[in-house]
């Protein structure tokens, strides 16, 4: 089980237990629950380790081996906690026509990680997208909420500051 | 609302204003109208500055009470995002920064006088200038799906009314029986919009007679755009939400369900925001709920987002996605219209099928049918995206020609390159060469080329793409997304991946395309899904019409598209090189040598390939072969 836990330890606080717990009061009595609990689970702790699993399990009665499997099912779920700002380049078709393959080499080298990993400082984490449907300003790609298009391999640098302070 | 004469009030109310925006006999309170686009792509690109520096200025100016700011969803020309368009005109400003709002207001909304430079070019001649409707962008489109695409506030439910919402409604309710919706639908022609081209009404007909006790009966919109390149659902969404509740109600009435659901993906943050807003002001006025029109009819709507997942597109792992399971699709029969969601009798329809719904019902199925080719009904709304002038979303009727499209609508191809291929229909699609140009699109012609609708992305590509590089970039996307519950798909795809890979790194022998082919009928035949039969598809037909690239990949071990690294080699032209340095000064690997004002070379041992040289180089010396 090791590829299943995270290295840094789960630091939840009682409080993200509370609106947890809230949220799957919420769900009681709706059909396919499920999706919709990690979901929000997911926004509350910003990951899905194990530790939140078993609460979902314990209050909703759904088996661990359920509630794992469809976590690591859904590309959107975590079980690793992510870095302050996540990059997400889009490897769409219309992006990756146009170059946005050769934007994400240069991230993973000057980030010094390969995709779907997080920085050591917990800064950055790199991931590859599909498609966040702004094809017309291909290549993009976001950091968090922001969105950045019509790009070249040169505004990787520029990018990057602004997130470094 | 509860009756049709409360709506009929509504829209008479409403229908002068929204008019001013479609050059029909308007009444508006304001002069002026100006739109300004809030889809993704012009969001992305700053559009929600542009409207607050707008709002600002015109409260500086004093124009509050005559000109009304309204944001509207996607006007279809990305390219040119953020977009704004001023009626009753319709002149139409690309590419606008806030820096010229202010100048905007003052010369244009106060002035009368649109600030020409600023206004897209192709619409400025000399001293006329066009509305965005004369524009070689617009003018051969035909609006069904998106007619509201870019005319409302897709967060005002009285603006869409104004323009005859839920009308169609309000007509099946109190006029139609079950059956008389379903031969509507049925005698349209209209067929599935999101890839597979089923006929629409065949759908709703087995869904409502198959299991005539079932207790409980569901209706699903399919909005899980994962087609990497399509992005007409997410811009209906973004645009006409209330089109698809509405569309969604009537498929309801017509099989007998009471609650639908709408699978929506959260990667589309502002689809689903207006999603629920659009929900919330349907229940209030009622179009939503119980007792719609006091005819006795309930139905209503709830949303679930989709977690990133491809195969959840296709129609039974969606709905096991919607049970909250792994979104592993199951084996049909049975099929939905009889054990869909839950168990139950289930329609899903893809949100531009639904987008046509009401329309349909409303002008009737006549209407519909002449538009478009024997076989394939209405209009089709593409996605162009790739090596394209025009990116975005355009709107024609099926059986307009992909030259049309791409030449006349799309504005050709940039940079004086010559056209490749067309990419058609995503990873479950194919490449269309040039020598299909004046093939009449529809759903049988791309078939019968080897490609598909699919959802419509149409993603072009110049003499610059590599066709197996192409292939290699579908075949790891299916490798990534396949669920992994068949083998075929599971282990096969990656087989091709692993073939493809070796090919483009020059290690590939002429057995490997034979068995490369072998094994994509294998898996076509094979797989449990649609993602898997379609998987091969890619590869298919690029060995169809681009044989001679992998040809020069295996045997000639040359990427004739420049593309596949391993098989490049960078020189330096000494005649050309003037002895600048730059070259060798950006390189990362040192592989460079030369003295000033001496022609460089370059060191293959060392290089990596990276490009740097070539963008640097001013005198055109560096060449890669």
């Amino acid at each position: 089980m090791n590829s299943s836990t995270s290295k840094v330890p789960f630091k939840g606080t009682p409080e993200q237990e509370a609106q947890l717990l809230q949220v799957i009061e919420d769900h009681k009595d709706e059909k396919g629950a499920l999706m919709p609990i990690l979901q929000k689970a997911q926004n509350i702790y910003g990951y899905l380790p194990v530790e939140v699993q078993k609460i979902i399990s314990d209050n909703t009665g759904i088996p661990m081996e359920k509630i794992y499997g469809v976590v690591t099912f859904y590309a959107q779920f975590s079980l690793f906690p992510k870095g302050e700002y996540t990059i997400s380049v889009c490897l769409g078709t219309a992006c990756y026509v146009k170059g946005s393959g050769d934007i994400y080499n240069k991230l993973q080298e000057k980030l010094g990680i390969a995709g779907g990993e997080c920085t050591a400082d917990g800064k950055f984490s790199l991931e590859a997208c599909r498609c966040i449907g702004a094809c017309g300003l291909a290549p993009v790609l976001t950091v968090n909420e922001d969105v950045y298009g019509r790009l070249t391999v040169d505004d990787v640098d520029s990018i990057l500051a602004k997130y470094a302070e | 609302m509860k009756t049709l004469e409360e709506l009929k009030v509504v829209r008479e109310a409403m229908e002068g204003e929204v008019a001013l925006r479609t050059h029909d006999n308007a009444s508006s309170k304001y002069e002026k109208h100006v739109l300004v686009c809030g889809g993704t792509g012009c969001t992305s690109s700053g559009s929600g500055q542009i409207i607050d520096a707008l709002a600002s200025e015109l409260e500086k100016q004093g124009l509050t009470d005559k000109v009304q700011i309204v944001k509207t969803g996607c006007f279809g020309l990305c390219a040119l995002g953020p977009i704004m368009i001023v009626y009753p005109e319709g002149t139409f400003y690309s590419m606008v920064n806030k820096e010229n709002i202010a100048r905007i207001v003052e010369e244009h909304l106060k002035g009368g006088n649109p600030v020409k430079e600023l206004l897209y070019d192709e619409t400025v001649n000399g001293d006329e200038i066009k509305s965005l409707d004369e524009t070689a962008f617009y003018k051969k489109q035909h609006r069904v799906a998106l007619r509201n695409c870019g005319v409302i506030n897709p967060e005002c439910i009285d603006e869409y009314i104004g323009r005859g919402g839920y009308e169609a409604l309000g007509k099946v309710l109190t006029s139609m029986s079950q059956d008389d919706v379903i031969q509507t639908i049925l005698d349209s022609g209209l067929r599935g919009r999101g890839g597979g081209g089923f006929p629409t009404g065949m759908k709703w007909k087995l869904a409502k007679n198959i299991v005539p006790d079932a207790d409980m009966k569901y209706v699903c919109c399919n909005a899980d755009e994962g087609d990497p390149g399509a992005f007409m659902d997410r811009s209906v969404l973004e645009g006409d939400p209330h089109v698809v509740l509405e569309a969604m109600t009537i498929a309801g009435y017509a099989i007998g369900a009471k609650q639908g659901y709408i699978y929506v993906r959260a990667e589309y943050p502002i689809a689903v925001e207006r999603l629920e807003i659009a929900i919330k002001q349907a229940r209030e006025a009622g179009m939503l709920g119980k007792d719609i029109f006091g005819t006795g009819f309930d139905f209503d709507i709830d949303l679930r987002l989709g977690a990133g997942a491809f195969v959840c597109g296709e129609e039974t792992a969606l709905m096991t996605s919607i049970e909250g399971n792994r979104g592993e699709p199951r084996p049909r029969p049975p099929f939905p219209a009889e054990k869909g969601l839950f168990q139950k009798p289930t329609i899903l329809n893809n949100v531009e099928t639904y987008a046509n719904i009401p329309q349909i019902i409303l002008n009737g199925a006549e209407w519909f049918s002449s538009m478009g080719t024997e076989k394939s009904k209405g209009t089709k709304v593409f996605a162009l995206g790739g090596k394209i002038n025009n990116t975005g979303l355009v709107e024609v009727p099926m059986g307009t020609t992909l030259r049309e499209v791409i030449e006349e609508i799309g504005g050709g191809i940039p940079n004086g390159k010559k056209f490749k291929a067309a990419q058609t229909g995503g990873p479950s699609g194919g490449c269309i060469p040039a020598e299909h140009f004046d093939i009449p699109i529809d759903y049988d012609n791309l078939i019968g080329i080897g490609s598909m609708m699919g959802s419509g992305g149409l993603i072009v590509m110049d003499e610059d793409s590599c066709m197996i590089d192409i292939a290699k970039f579908f075949l790891e996307f299916t490798v990534d997304e396949s669920c992994g519950k068949c083998t075929p798909c599971r282990v096969g795809t990656k087989r091709m991946y692993e073939i493809l890979d070796k090919i483009t790194k020059g290690q590939g022998t002429l057995e490997d395309i034979d068995k490369l082919e072998e094994l994509c009928y294998h898996i076509k035949a094979n797989s449990l899904c649609g993602l898997g039969q379609t998987a091969p598809n890619p590869v298919l037909s690029t060995l169809r019409y681009f044989r001679d690239e992998y040809i020069a990949h295996v045997v000639d071990k040359k990427c004739p598209a420049g593309v596949c690294k391993d098989l490049l080699q960078y020189k330096i032209i000494a005649d050309k090189c003037k002895g600048c340095t730059a070259c060798a000064r950006v390189c990362p690997a040192g592989a460079i040598e030369g003295t000033v004002k001496n022609p460089h070379t370059i060191d293959t041992t060392k290089c990596l390939k990276c490009g740097a040289c070539i963008e640097k180089c001013k005198f055109g010396a560096i060449i890669k072969e």
